[in-house]
């Protein structure tokens, strides 16, 4: 009986691509923002990837990676006598200005490695070495700044040169990184020389990067490291989380979004559920002859939920299928941003899931209603 | 009293055919629509008996019972009171979930409107009532194939109901009614959609494919150019069946 109530569902060919295209659509439009908005949040958390260490210790008012309050150069030393810890260096990480060789300005996240160890550093060179960092006045911009740079006439390449706080800057490298959520370039140095690239302060510390001693894991040395008064320490996991989190409460990115996404759910049950309902409508005749046959609720009811879900898994295919591709081929410069997560997919497939049940109810409800004694008026 | 029956015979029926071979008995069904001033009552007390072997008419005018009176004795439509027997089988005993299997083993059904699924083949249509009972797909087929056959649609088992005329859609829903072996063939005005002719060839085709010493076919119509094919016609007026005559008699009183 399930394959003829496949040819019942392929037979209404109207009603059929109605119900896939609205559930495509559905689907595309909830996947394709939930992407987008899950891509902004990784941009959130860009630093964190971009300078990995297993724990961050940051002061205790820090709430998110993109806030930076400046520590004591002499926390690094604390955090290194918290038992647990194999070592622990310093980072600088602040937006500053960069003054271009035509005189034009350009924001740029500075961030200071470890002069030592170049712990922090990018994964990834496009040119050059990130050894060559400790070389006078050097630094590492990204492909963020050669394009930005581009923008304004200016070709970045290894032995160009700007300006910081009035001093001068040589580039050694080129490196990849992962997109911020302010879009500015990343520019790698060492600790010592970006504290003379940006503007004198009391504090200069940003951050201190940690990694846990053999034995022990990162999030047991955060929650020791925590326990000095005034630090913050948190494992990369759990910034991370917090970070989105943060953005999630404090900007209207979520409302914003998520007013798509429901917009994306009430077509996809509107449309979806009232097409369904025709459809069930028109063969309500026949459903009420084969209950009058001897066909049970049960299979009735069976007939009419394999019908939703399958226009339900067809229509996830195509729409999800859609914004992958969407994802893949038209952003493919990473703007705007797009992040398609298994959870996208599982909560775009839960909804669908619920659109198609929804609908087999209201079907259901007609069916199990109608009276096998219809069939004869 | 019947023998073999605490049921008594129904009025106005001088039949009495030994026991197991009532295929229905129905006494003083009672069947109400509606409530408070939308209430009507459809029936009011009908009474029938069935064989087996026999065509059965019920005739009547337009809203004197005769639909509502074939729901209820094939179990599709509850009554308030009364009592309905089919094969020996109490319906006011039975649970819904009973009565729906009773009805998938024992009851065949032509409609007015052929209910033929557009999107189904012939065969696929004719093959249901076994798929429904849980037989297998080859099987159900096989069946549905050989009963077509017999109708006289061997050739047009992969057609589309929208592509036969009214007359070969009304012979796809004989086969349906028959496929699955029941012992009671109820038809709902079978004539109505087809012209004469063809009205007339269908129900050729039912009294001979249909009727035979195990079943009983229960015909509800109007249409008195197929009144000559019944054993016996009933006569019902105001819910009530009002007299059921033998063969031939109301043919040759009426028509």
């Amino acid at each position: 009986m399930f394959r003829l109530a496949l040819k019942m569902l392929y037979g209404d060919r109207a009603k059929y691509l109605m119900l896939i295209c609205g559930l495509s659509f559905c689907s595309l439009l909830m996947t394709q923002q939930s992407s987008v908005f899950c891509g902004l949040m990784l941009w959130t958390t860009a630093t964190l990837r971009n300078v990995q260490a297993p724990v961050w210790v940051a002061d205790a008012k820090v709430e998110q990676v993109n806030e930076a309050v400046p520590l004591r150069d002499v926390e690094v030393e604390r955090v290194k006598s918290v038992p647990g810890v194999q070592w622990a260096v310093p980072l600088y990480w602040n937006i500053v200005q960069a003054r271009l060789p035509e005189g034009s300005f350009q924001l740029v996240q500075l961030t200071g490695l470890d002069g030592a160890s170049l712990v922090g550093r990018p994964g990834k060179m496009r040119v050059g070495r990130v050894e060559d960092l400790r070389l006078p006045g050097a630094v590492i911009v990204d492909q963020v700044a050669v394009a930005k740079f581009l923008k304004k006439g200016i070709q970045l390449r290894v032995g160009s040169t700007f300006e910081m706080n009035d001093r001068e800057a040589r580039v050694v490298g080129i490196c990849e990184t992962q997109r911020s959520f302010l879009g500015q370039p990343y520019v790698y140095t060492t600790y010592s020389r970006a504290l003379e690239f940006a503007p004198p302060q009391r504090k200069q510390l940003s951050f201190v990067l940690v990694q846990p001693a053999p034995g022990h894991t990162p999030a047991e040395v955060a929650a020791r490291i925590s326990q000095l008064r005034g630090l913050r320490a948190l494992t990369e996991r759990e910034f991370f989380e917090e970070t989105i989190w943060w953005y999630v409460k404090n900007t209207g990115i979520p409302i914003s979004f998520g007013t798509v996404v429901i917009l994306g759910v009430v077509v996809g049950v509107a449309v979806a559920g009232q097409t369904f309902y025709l459809f069930v409508h028109e063969n309500l005749r026949f459903m009420a002859a084969l209950k009058a046959m001897g066909a049970r609720t049960s299979t009735l009811a069976g007939m009419v939920l394999l019908q939703a879900l399958t226009v339900g898994f067809i229509g996830y295919g195509l729409g999800v299928g859609l914004a992958a591709w969407f994802g893949n081929a038209v952003l493919k410069g990473g703007e705007p941003p797009f992040y398609l997560p298994w959870q996208v997919l599982a909560f775009t497939g839960g909804i669908i899931l619920f659109i198609c049940c929804f609908s087999a109810a209201i079907g259901m409800l007609k069916i199990l209603r109608a009276e096998p004694a219809m069939v004869f008026k | 009293m019947n023998p073999g029956s605490d049921f008594p015979a129904a009025p106005d029926s001088g039949i009495d055919p030994g026991p197991g071979a009532w295929a229905v008995r129905a006494e003083g069904v009672v069947k109400t629509f509606g409530r408070g001033d939308t209430e009507v009552q459809a029936l009011k007390g009908a009474s029938i008996d069935a064989r087996c072997g026999e065509l059965l008419m019920i005739v009547g005018p337009s809203g004197c019972g005769k639909t509502t009176f074939l729901s209820v004795i094939c179990g599709t439509l509850g009554f308030e009171s009364g009592r309905i027997e089919v094969f020996g089988s109490d319906l006011r005993t039975m649970s819904t979930a009973e009565v729906t299997r009773f009805r998938g083993e024992n009851v065949g059904f032509i409609f007015q409107q052929f209910n033929l699924v557009p999107h189904w083949n012939v065969l696929e249509n004719v093959s249901v009532p076994l798929l429904l009972a849980g037989a297998k797909r080859s099987r159900a087929e096989a069946a549905a194939a050989a009963i077509l056959e017999e109708v006289g649609l061997g050739k047009r088992l992969k057609s589309s109901p929208r592509e036969l005329s009214g007359g070969q859609q009304q012979r796809v829903a004989i086969a349906r009614a028959l496929v699955h072996q029941p012992r009671l063939i109820i038809c709902d005005e079978p004539t109505a959609a087809l012209d004469a002719v063809t009205g007339h060839k269908v129900l050729e085709l039912l009294r001979s494919v249909a009727c035979d010493r195990e079943r009983c076919v229960i015909v509800v119509t109007h249409d008195s150019r197929i009144f000559e094919f019944a054993d016996r016609i009933a006569e019902m007026e105001d819910g009530v069946v009002r007299k059921v005559h033998g063969r031939g008699e109301y043919h040759a009183q009426y028509v």
